[in-house]
């Protein structure tokens, strides 16, 4: 069975198009407003929603979404109630949608029971940050038999070794992170990202989507040009606290930009 | 990933080299001031009535606790790894110190990340870290704790892989760490056991430490796995189990994932990370060096916990008795010599690590006993 992630990556290099990907924090600061966003993004033409999962020691992302993380744990919101979440979503939207959670609630979940419920929720695709693929064998198994995508992530400094590794592992797409660091670090325009999305193209011809510290549309544009999709979320989850009337706007001015 | 595999090429390089190995043996001897004493603490014991208690002095390393055995260690090999950079988390202060005096010996540059309230309850090693030329860098998010500093240690590590090292504190993390801090720390019990056999012409019946992350316990209990010993590993119980505020992981935890490495884990149903409490900052911490659980699993090493009273008031006994100021951490250790001594016979010996010397402790401990000074 072929995934919505894959099918919408499919249909959008037929195109010659790129991939918009949003991230919110599901439930800053409530489930209700992020159910909202999720409609309007997928209005003004994002192709895949990622959600993450609050955690009490987000250790990959920076002070934006470390903020937005104990913003959604004290409005009370789990990773079960993110499914649940998920699944009431798909009452409405059949956006794809893929989960950025870190391993420990997973861990206490049960990795099984994770991939069977979120599945049958409707979550497409799922990215553990702290997981690398050489721990991951059992999540990727229960994963296969269900069709949940497994994305994993490649950084600047991965060998070729890593990159064939991580390249086998994922599924729906590679998640290539920009820079060395945290979510919301700053981003080097210096073609450096065009060289390694296309040394990790000479191991694999699946989607390589970029992420971490892609903020104006400016850097958006440039970066949908070596990848096959953008990943944007500190400058999304900081306007959606800071200034969320503009929000909209902004997310226009992405789309317009990730052609 | 590949900072972690070629830490790990460098360390066990290091074990075979000869020159490196030289160096180190020889500032453990003339810079640390190794081979600590092993104490006979006579009016302890006899204030007990039981079992002979011997306290292995690491209060008198330099920097005034194990801690630096370990610091030092990382900091020469971050400077034969090329790293012009080395970075540290730290609770009470006393693994920021050690590294910020590694960082100076060596002649790297440093920063220590420390959560704001324990840059609140430790002001004292903030200006000691800054004295020794550190960078001090306050972390205001989560619990504002070691756990969160180490979160942040963390985070610059990935931003500053290529020209930074982290010196990790304790026995926990990802691999190599569990087992290079071991083997650095593992020099406390091969000087214990070479100790005990000079005066007692025997090994000792029981070997008891203090359990944060759990760096100076396996560092005395490591040479004496194969022995047969009885070794306890004491943990912070804080204001009791059943009050939810302590760092009791085997009584209190469950199995889970964190910070890199599978342990025992104070979290709740839905896997997020519990707060702790201890009145002792060096073992205010969530998780447990995963060798722990592996070594309580072979019926090894077994657990227990001490309350904040019960470490209290061995903290004032060995002062009192011996003029020996224990730190709080060590005194959960003293505890649970108090509870077991009087109850062995007096051709028993007890080892009880001190791990570090209370100075650090004196004016939090006025304050929880209401003395202005």
């Amino acid at each position: 069975m072929i995934s919505r992630i894959r099918e919408t990556f499919k249909e959008l290099k037929k195109k010659g198009k790129k991939a918009f990907i949003p991230y919110f924090m599901a439930g800053d600061p409530s489930l209700e407003s992020t159910k909202d966003i999720v409609q309007m993004i997928e209005e003004c033409g994002a192709d895949i929603v990622e959600l993450g999962v609050p955690f009490t020691d987000p250790l990959a992302d920076g002070p934006t979404i470390q903020r937005a993380s104990e913003r959604a744990l004290n409005a009370g919101v789990t990773l079960k109630k993110v499914i649940a979440f998920v699944k009431n979503l798909r009452q409405n939207t059949q956006i794809p949608v893929v989960l950025m959670t870190y391993y420990n609630p997973v861990f206490k979940y049960g990795e099984e029971h994770f991939v069977r419920d979120a599945k049958d929720a409707g979550v497409d695709g799922v990215i553990i940050p702290d997981l690398p693929p050489d721990e991951a064998g059992s999540l990727i198994r229960s994963s296969r038999k269900t069709s949940l995508d497994t994305v994993f992530l490649l950084a600047p400094t991965s060998t070729p070794e890593r990159i064939k590794k991580v390249a086998k592992a994922s599924r729906g797409f590679i998640y290539y992170v920009s820079v060395t660091g945290i979510t919301g670090s700053r981003l080097l325009l210096d073609g450096s990202i065009e060289t390694l999305v296309s040394e990790i193209r000479k191991y694999t011809d699946k989607p390589i989507a970029v992420g971490f510290g892609v903020s104006t549309p400016e850097e958006a544009s440039a970066v949908s040009k070596v990848s096959d999709g953008v990943i944007v979320g500190s400058a999304i989850v900081k306007r959606l606290h800071e200034s969320p009337d503009d929000l909209k706007r902004y997310i226009i001015s992405l789309r317009e930009a990730i052609q | 990933m590949p900072a972690l595999k070629e830490l790990e090429e460098a360390f066990f390089q290091s074990k075979k080299d000869k020159e490196f190995q030289k160096e180190l043996s020889h500032l453990q001897k003339t810079y640390i001031g190794r081979p600590t004493p092993l104490y006979f603490a006579r009016r302890f014991t006899e204030y007990l009535g039981g079992a002979k208690i011997y306290l292995k002095r690491e209060d008198l390393a330099h920097t005034g606790a194990h801690k630096i055995n370990n610091a030092l260690g990382q900091a020469l090999l971050a400077k034969k790894m090329g790293k012009r950079r080395v970075i540290a988390e730290t609770g009470a202060g006393q693994h920021g110190v050690a590294t910020a005096t590694g960082a100076a010996l060596v002649g790297l540059e440093c920063e220590i990340y420390m959560g704001t309230e324990d840059m609140k309850r430790q002001a004292l090693n903030v200006f000691r870290m800054r004295l020794l030329g550190a960078k001090v860098t306050e972390v205001p998010v989560g619990s504002q704790t070691l756990k969160d500093a180490i979160n942040e240690a963390l985070r610059d590590w990935t931003t500053n892989v290529r020209t930074t090292h982290y010196i990790l504190g304790t026995v926990f993390g990802p691999h190599p760490f569990p087992v290079m801090v071991r083997d650095f720390q593992s020099v406390i019990g091969k000087e214990a056991k070479k100790q005990i056999l000079d005066t007692e012409g025997r090994l000792p019946d029981y070997l008891i430490a203090c359990v944060g992350g759990g760096s100076n316990a396996i560092g005395l209990f490591h040479a004496f796995l194969k022995e047969g010993i009885k070794m306890i590993g004491v943990e912070a119980g804080g204001e009791g189990i059943e009050t939810g505020r302590h760092a009791a992981r085997f009584a209190g935890g469950s199995l889970g994932v964190f910070q890199g490495c599978k342990s025992y884990l104070l979290q709740d149903d839905d896997g997020n990370v519990l707060g702790t409490h201890s009145v002792s900052a060096g073992l205010d911490y969530a998780s447990i060096g995963p060798e722990h659980p592996y070594l309580r699993d072979k019926g090894l090493i077994q657990y227990t916990y001490a309350t904040d009273d019960e470490a209290l008031a061995a903290f004032e006994l060995l002062s009192r008795t011996e003029g020996i100021t224990p730190a709080l951490e060590s005194a959960h250790a003293l505890a649970e010599v108090v509870k077991r001594a009087p109850k062995l016979s007096q051709k028993e010996v007890i080892i009880v690590n001190l791990s570090g010397r209370g100075d650090k402790d004196v004016q939090h401990v006025a304050r929880i006993k209401g003395i202005k000074l």
